[in-house]
């Protein structure tokens, strides 16, 4: 254990990659639980737009995230070809919404490119850490954490 | 196993103890003189200061020390424990409850209140004394041994076992003693008998001194691993009789030499032929104390005695005893000399209490995580099996015959499983009740009444959330009726009532709930005071025509206090109101029926569980929802004609003559823009916080069911309007209401997500 976490340091970390409409993004693999497929969830009352309900994953309620929309794009419409990546985001679970799972990646740190500037908007740039050049794909590198900003997530 | 958690049990056994002492000191406060109960107090209590003493917990010794020393005044009819001994004494278990706390979390107690009661209770050991040495019997003068030893040396903490102590607790000094020779041949051990076992059931005759004759053993090179080489020589003082000894070897008279032949006279204590044990106290503290204070006796008398101890300690010294103990024996024996019967009395009651102790069930303590852990997990097992049989049915409408019964049968050992792990959660309610007894003491000290609470149904079982939120309501309500429901003494003589108020504490349970009474004997509710308050307070207009239970039940609003003085305990006017919010909080219902001059009764209803819940699951905008059924008074299909526009967009139904607001559920929580057609819903009419009546329009009803309830907080937020989400038996998930907030919404209160993120930032 001690010898993986310490490979993983130097020599680079995992990271899955995932679709969302026409782009690509991608997490660290250890904020990853799961991945399932698509069951219709229960709307919340009062819910922002991109929340698309609860469901139940063996017992626990777990929300379901459109991660299209969250992120700014064109909300999804869902279907049983998506697929729901279970994350683990500080103490609480979600399930993020996205179109596909495409790859996973082992990559060094030095890989990560810096997000360019053209990203105006504050929000955007708050979540995205940089940019991957993968096989001529460019995949955002984005963090959790900042997607489910903490005043948010944990304000109950 | 480290040293904290070694300590962590003594506390928790300590708990135990206090509520052993505290159960035993109010039988004893309701007339109750069984031996066995005082003998349980005192054992309550000498365990504490046992288990204290081993942690050098000073402080909980010292005083546990002087409670036992009244106690045993109390165990050896000295003092008898009527109504003010017992005031203080339960006075003192508050106060040993407060130092094992203290103990615990660090923290302080009332120094000045728990010297108060060391003095109170040597008071009592030496006060009864000084009484009863006006009769010309010798115990009274001998008496005086025991407190100066108590008194002026100081307690010094000696860790014993307590096997050995209620093993001896029978050591009368003026019991026959016999002298048994014990020698096992090689067989008895062939027999799978054991020397250990028969010698340790000797001991439980009486007081026993052993020796093990090992003279008979060969040097190692002769030894024989399987011929016995031992014997025992025991002197064993007991008023049980040869038989009795006999009786112990019964099994194992053909294989050993039993000799048991009786000595003569049972002052000369054989122990002195015997050889002696390292003794763990200091013997000085008997040999010089009995001559001060004894002076009184005449000096055949005063040597006597001082043999009599003596002899005590060289016994105490063989078996490790209470030398307290011993030395009053000493003290007592020549009254004993007359007084066999008493004697055997006390050897009688010994035992029983061993029986007693063998007979208790055994338990085991549990971490609660591991128990919910068990219990989230039948409940996943009950949606499963729910989730199976719809598949089944779905999937193949004929279904097979094996596989229903198989089906049905693993539907019935689910339900099982869940209401045994339920049943490992349910505690009986009787720590909240011993709470309780302390509460009322409390509370009628300071305000000079006097008081007495009787418990009934402690043994109650309901889940241990239920019980640990429920202390806190009935602590208020306890303080309410003490303070306002009963009245002062003067008053009750007056009213023809005895001068002594009677709150009376009852659980039951009642169609799978339980229900918590409490009642009084007080002067019941001031129906004119209470609707005059009303009326100042704005509550109700001043014409208002109410019932008497509307009346009553107006003291459940917020901000109402009829106590014409505020004072400390209760009548800050944060009182029933908070009380009915917490045990909504819980599920539950609480109702009040009162009968002026007789006393109020407050009725709670509770759920066993808070894990599952009872609801009836209805539809709402194509979503399943459910709503708690204590909620629901009623369901009504309404008719077009019941049905009045108010106002721009309110809407009222008419039920038996009275307007009811009418509630669109689906269009307080979002789920469609337009109001829906209430004649296509049904209406649920509900009660709410504040005791208005609502009718929720839902489109459908589904059903009843139980549902298990899931927390939403966990990984989402807190959502208003929302109780919490259960699954249901197709796996969904589904909302369970909040009826509460639905209806302040529908007051024109918003209902939006910044509402609970602003409360909870």
């Amino acid at each position: 254990m001690t010898y993986a976490a310490k490979s993983l340091t130097t020599d680079g970390r995992e990271l899955i990659a995932f679709r969302v409409g026409d782009q690509e993004f991608c997490v660290n693999v250890m904020s990853v639980r799961e991945i399932r497929g698509w069951t219709p969830a229960t709307a919340m009352p009062h819910a922002p737009a991109y929340m698309l309900g609860i469901i139940n994953l063996r017992g626990a309620v777990l929300p379901i995230v459109d991660l299209s929309a969250r992120l700014g794009m064109k909300p999804a419409e869902p279907t049983v070809r998506h697929v729901i990546i279970v994350a683990q985001v500080k103490s609480q679970v979600v399930g993020l919404l996205v179109d596909a799972v495409s790859d996973i990646l082992t990559i060094t740190d030095d890989k990560i490119q810096p997000t360019p500037d053209v990203i105006s908007s504050e929000f955007e740039r708050s979540f995205a850490r940089g940019v991957l050049a993968i096989e001529g794909r460019l995949i955002c590198l984005i963090e959790l954490e900042s997607v489910f900003p903490q005043e948010e997530r944990e304000a109950a | 196993m480290d040293m904290n958690e070694i300590k962590e049990i003594f506390f928790q056994e300590c708990e135990e103890q206090l509520a052993e002492l505290e159960s035993g000191l109010l039988k004893l406060n309701d007339g109750d003189r069984d031996p066995e109960t005082v003998n349980a107090v005192f054992r309550a209590v000498h365990s504490i200061k046992g288990g204290a003493g081993a942690f050098g917990l000073d402080d909980l010794v010292s005083f546990a020390h002087v409670f036992e020393t009244t106690l045993d005044c109390v165990r050896s009819n000295r003092l008898d424990p009527g109504p003010e001994v017992l005031k203080v004494m339960l006075k003192s278990a508050d106060v040993l409850a407060d130092l094992t706390n203290a103990a615990r979390d660090g923290g302080g107690v009332d120094e000045a209140r728990s010297r108060q009661l060391i003095k109170e209770l040597e008071a009592l050991a030496n006060g009864e004394v000084l009484q009863a040495s006006a009769a010309p019997e010798p115990v009274a003068k001998a008496a005086p041994v025991v407190a100066p030893v108590v008194n002026d040396e100081g307690f010094q903490p000696v860790a014993f076992s307590f096997d050995d102590f209620e093993a001896d607790e029978p050591a009368l000094m003026e019991m026959p003693t016999y002298e048994i020779v014990f020698r096992p041949k090689s067989d008895l051990y062939a027999k799978g008998n054991e020397a250990t076992l028969l010698l340790r059931d000797l001991s439980r005759l009486g007081e026993m001194n052993i020796h093990c004759d090992m003279d008979a053993l060969p040097t190692l090179d002769r030894l024989s691993p399987e011929t016995a080489y031992f014997s025992w020589k025991i002197s064993l003082k007991t008023d049980k009789g040869e038989d009795a000894i006999r009786t112990v070897f019964e099994f194992a008279e053909w294989d050993c030499d039993l000799e048991v032949s009786l000595v003569a006279d049972g002052a000369a204590a054989p122990s002195e032929e015997l050889p002696m044990q390292p003794v763990p106290f200091d013997l000085s503290i008997l040999d010089d104390e009995p001559v001060g204070p004894v002076g009184v006796i005449e000096e055949e008398e005063q040597l006597a005695a001082q043999q009599q101890i003596r002899d005590a300690a060289v016994s105490a010294a063989g078996t490790a005893s209470n030398v307290l103990q011993m030395a009053q024996s000493a003290a007592r024996a020549p009254v004993e000399k007359s007084a066999g019967a008493a004697a055997s009395a006390a050897a009688q009651s010994a035992a029983a209490q061993q029986a007693a102790a063998s007979a208790a069930t055994p338990t085991i303590r549990v971490d609660l995580d591991r128990v919910d852990r068990l219990i989230n997990l039948v409940g996943e097992l009950v949606i499963n099996q729910a989730m199976l049989s719809q598949s089944v049915v779905e999937n193949d409408a004929n279904g097979t015959s094996s596989i229903n019964m198989g089906l049905e049968e693993l539907q019935q050992l689910t339900r099982e499983i869940q209401d045994s792990v339920m049943a490992i959660r349910a505690q009986p309610v009787k720590p909240v009740f011993q709470r309780m007894s302390r509460i009322v003491r409390e509370i009628a000290d300071m305000t000079g009444k006097s008081v007495r609470l009787i418990t009934e149904g402690e043994n109650t079982e309901v889940d241990k959330t239920v019980i640990d939120k429920l202390a806190e309501p009935l602590t208020h309500m306890i303080r309410n009726a003490v303070d306002h429901g009963l009245e002062t003494p003067e008053k009750r003589l007056a009213a023809g009532k005895s001068a002594e108020g009677t709150v009376r504490l009852t659980a039951k349970h009642r169609s799978g709930r339980i229900v918590i009474e409490l009642a009084d004997d007080g002067a019941g509710i001031n129906r004119e005071k209470v609707r005059q308050k009303a009326i100042d307070n704005d509550l109700i207009a001043a014409d208002a025509n109410l019932s008497d239970e509307e009346i009553d039940n107006l003291i459940f609003h917020a901000g109402f206090s009829t106590a014409d003085k505020i004072s400390d305990i209760s009548g800050r006017g944060v009182g029933m109101d908070v009380v009915k919010r917490s045990i909504q909080a819980l599920g539950g219902r609480i109702n009040i029926s009162s009968k002026p001059g007789h006393g109020s009764v407050f009725t709670m209803s509770l759920p066993l569980t808070l894990a599952v819940l009872d609801g009836m699951v209805v539809t709402v905008a194509n979503q399943t929802l459910v709503v708690p059924l204590t909620a629901i008074v009623e369901t009504l299909q309404p008719e077009a004609a019941a049905i009045h526009s108010f106002g721009s967009n309110q809407r009222l139904i008419s039920i038996r003559n009275s307007f009811c607001p009418l509630v669109d559920v689906g269009r307080i929580l979002n789920f469609r823009a337009s109001q829906a057609n209430p004649v296509e819903g049904v209406a649920l009419l509900v009660e709410s916080e504040g005791g208005g009546q609502r009718a929720l329009m839902v489109d459908a009803i589904q059903g009843q069911r139980q549902v298990v309830i899931k927390s939403l907080e966990a990984n989402y937020t807190h959502v208003p309007g929302i109780a919490a989400a259960t699954i249901l038996g197709d796996g969904r998930v589904a909302l369970i209401l909040d009826v509460d907030t639905i209806v302040a919404a529908s007051r024109g209160q918003s209902l939006k997500p910044e509402m609970s993120l602003a409360a909870a930032g």
